[in-house]
């Protein structure tokens, strides 16, 4: 049976869904323990939020260099913990900070990475999707240590309560793992609708919005989705950032996807194709996204959504 | 200031990728620079103009610094034409088929040895999309690790480097010294087109070609291994209706039917 060490995720100061999904995959691997790494003075409080999914230990580091130096300052960190308790396997979310900490525990440890996981099996293997979602690969770890990252949404998550018990831990940084100095951070603006990776469906705008979202919003809030946007709309400023869907914004993999004004670019599906149904409204019949489409309508978003959104709330 | 950035040539994103023996096939699918790593070279040519140049007589060098096979120079040269001054490749067979950690374990020797201020990367190659190179990278030279960044600030006098990282979880300033690891969103920057003197001049700059052995590293191991690969079913064709007014009755429907309502 394995060691599993997953690293606890964290919106503010609650742990995410993520973190029970790397829980639920741990747990068909072996026994596992979360890594909580928290500010000086918020361990208890971090830890406390750590209570679905199959854990059985909480192992919390309290120390402020985790928002002073970042990636590096967590990745030691990590390190350290796995080596301390002979952990086998690593489990992190795979976004961009739990990309950059897993690549930087790979390479002090020396032990092979897998990102982007879908799927983990009992034995290790990984499952991922490449190439625009149109292969599946399964791979392995060749080394004792097997450092994995797993895409929010991918694996079913198992939400049985837990009291794990808690354990702190301490540690000295070294100089390396400080180079970096964060001076201000500023969090997403959090609105009242979920998180775009967690929700179960995404209804996203494109340039076919022309800058007004409202309708694709009010269908977003009809489903109780997340609302998404693509390049087009977020460099138009139209919509922020933090809500782009593509190769260079978030992946997400919904139970259902809807694409309003979206012609279907391939960076866009690049981080919407894995979905496992796509709706997709836009008035030109030719848009390549219908190529991906389980249900497509030929139209005009403002006359289409309005009405749908009805629909939904009669029922 | 000496500059390094790191490119990688990968299949064009539209070409249709296949698998063969567990790995990509690159053989009957056109190889391009890696589109964000354009945004890497634009911003080391920007931070190099804005500090005294790299032309001739100018006080910066941007080297292009790639592992790949050899037609990867076809690659090299766009971003040399781009107005970097030179490139190193290493190339080697027992390079073929490494993973993201001999990646980095053989950049990170090759920029050791020849020392730099500043390593700046794209985010992301398009076809292992892996996202980690530039973190490894820091982690194995010790060096600040200053990435994600839509924007950058060198202060070549008091050797910092300031940026704003911007990813899923907010916006962030942060500062670190030379030496340093950057990497860039495409956010950043609009990379230029290689002008027609851009082009003529690349085709004189070297491309200096090393085998494994000269850069120093003795690490060759990839350590994740695919065990199996194969094609997905395509997409069941799905239903497209034109909206005559009913379309949206149509679409609740089918969120119905799908129980996703
Ligand atoms: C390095 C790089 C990275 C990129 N990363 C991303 C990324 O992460 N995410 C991303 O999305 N893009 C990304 N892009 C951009 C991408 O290539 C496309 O430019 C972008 O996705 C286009 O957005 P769009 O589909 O909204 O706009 P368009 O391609 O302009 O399509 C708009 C669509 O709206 C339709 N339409 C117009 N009016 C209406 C209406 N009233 N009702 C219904 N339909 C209507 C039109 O028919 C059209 O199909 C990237 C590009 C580069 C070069
Ligand atoms: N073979 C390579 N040669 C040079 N640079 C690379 C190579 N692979 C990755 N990189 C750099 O690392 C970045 C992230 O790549 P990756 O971690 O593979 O997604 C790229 O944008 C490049 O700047």
């Amino acid at each position: 049976m394995s060691s599993v060490l997953i690293l606890a995720d964290f919106v503010g100061e609650k742990a995410t869904k993520a973190t029970v999904e790397l829980a639920t995959a741990g747990a068909r691997m072996g026994e596992v323990s979360a890594l909580v790494l928290a500010p000086v003075g918020k361990g208890a409080a971090y830890a406390a939020t750590v209570n679905q999914g199959a854990i059985s230990k909480v192992i919390v580091i309290e120390s402020d260099a985790f928002a002073m130096h970042g990636v590096g300052a967590v990745a030691e960190a990590f390190s350290y913990v796995i080596t301390e308790k002979k952990a086998d396997v690593a489990l992190f979310v795979s976004h961009a900070f739990g990309k950059e900490v897993a690549g930087r525990v790979a390479m002090r440890l020396r032990a092979g990475i897998i990102t982007d996981a879908v799927d983990v099996a009992a034995d290790k293997t990984t499952t991922q999707l490449v190439f625009g979602g149109s292969t599946t690969v399964h791979s392995k770890v060749s080394t004792a240590l097997s450092i994995i990252t797993i895409r929010p949404n991918t694996i079913s998550a198992d939400f049985v309560s837990s009291v794990p018990v808690v354990e702190n831990m301490a540690i000295e940084f070294s100089e390396n793992s400080k180079k970096a100095t964060i001076k201000s951070s500023q969090p997403p603006v959090k609105g009242g609708r979920p998180e775009l990776t967690e929700a179960n469906i995404v209804v996203s705008g494109g340039r076919g919005t022309n800058g007004d979202f409202a309708a694709v919003e009010a269908f977003a809030d009809s489903l109780g989705a997340a609302v998404g946007a693509s390049r087009a709309a977020t460099d138009a400023g139209w919509y922020p950032h933090s809500h782009q869907v593509g190769q260079t914004g978030k992946t997400v993999s919904p139970q259902l996807y809807v694409a309003c004004g979206i012609s279907g670019a391939i960076q866009h599906r690049a981080g919407m194709q894995t979905s496992k149904l796509i709706v997709v409204v836009n008035k030109d019949a030719e848009a390549p996204l219908f190529e991906l489409a389980d249900f497509g309508v030929v139209g005009d978003l403002f006359a289409v959504l309005p009405t749908a959104t009805e629909g939904v709330k009669a029922r | 200031m000496k500059i390094a950035v790191c490119v990688k040539q990968v299949p064009d994103s539209w070409a249709e990728k296949k698998m063969v023996g567990g790995l990509l096939d690159r053989s009957n699918v056109d190889a391009v620079l890696n589109d964000l790593d354009e945004y890497a070279v634009e911003e080391a040519l920007r931070i190099a103009e804005a500090h005294g140049g790299n032309e001739e007589g100018g006080s910066n060098t941007v080297t292009v610094i790639s592992m790949g096979p050899e037609r990867a120079s076809e690659a090299i040269r766009k971003a040399l034409s781009m107005g970097a001054n030179g490139a190193i490749l290493v190339s080697d067979v027992i390079l073929s088929g490494a993973d993201a950690l001999v990646t980095a374990e053989v950049l990170s020797a090759v920029i050791s040895k020849e020392g730099f201020d500043i390593v700046i990367c794209g985010t992301e190659s398009t076809d292992a999309r892996m996202s980690v190179v530039p973190a490894m990278l820091s982690e194995k030279l010790g060096w600040a690790q200053l990435t994600f960044a839509s924007r950058v600030e060198v202060d070549p006098s008091a050797s910092t480097v300031s940026i704003t990282r911007v990813t899923e979880a907010g916006v962030d300033e942060i500062v670190g010294q030379f030496p340093c690891v950057v990497s860039v969103v495409e956010k950043i920057n609009e990379p230029r087109y290689p002008s027609f003197k851009g082009i003529m001049a690349a085709k004189k700059k070297s491309i200096e070609i090393r085998d494994f052995a000269s850069t120093g590293s003795d690490f060759t191991q990839s350590w994740s291994e695919v065990v199996d690969a194969s094609p997905r079913p395509p997409r069941a064709a799905g239903v497209v209706v034109t909206d005559d007014g009913s379309a949206s009755q149509k679409l609740v429907d089918f969120l119905v039917e799908k129980k996703l309502i």
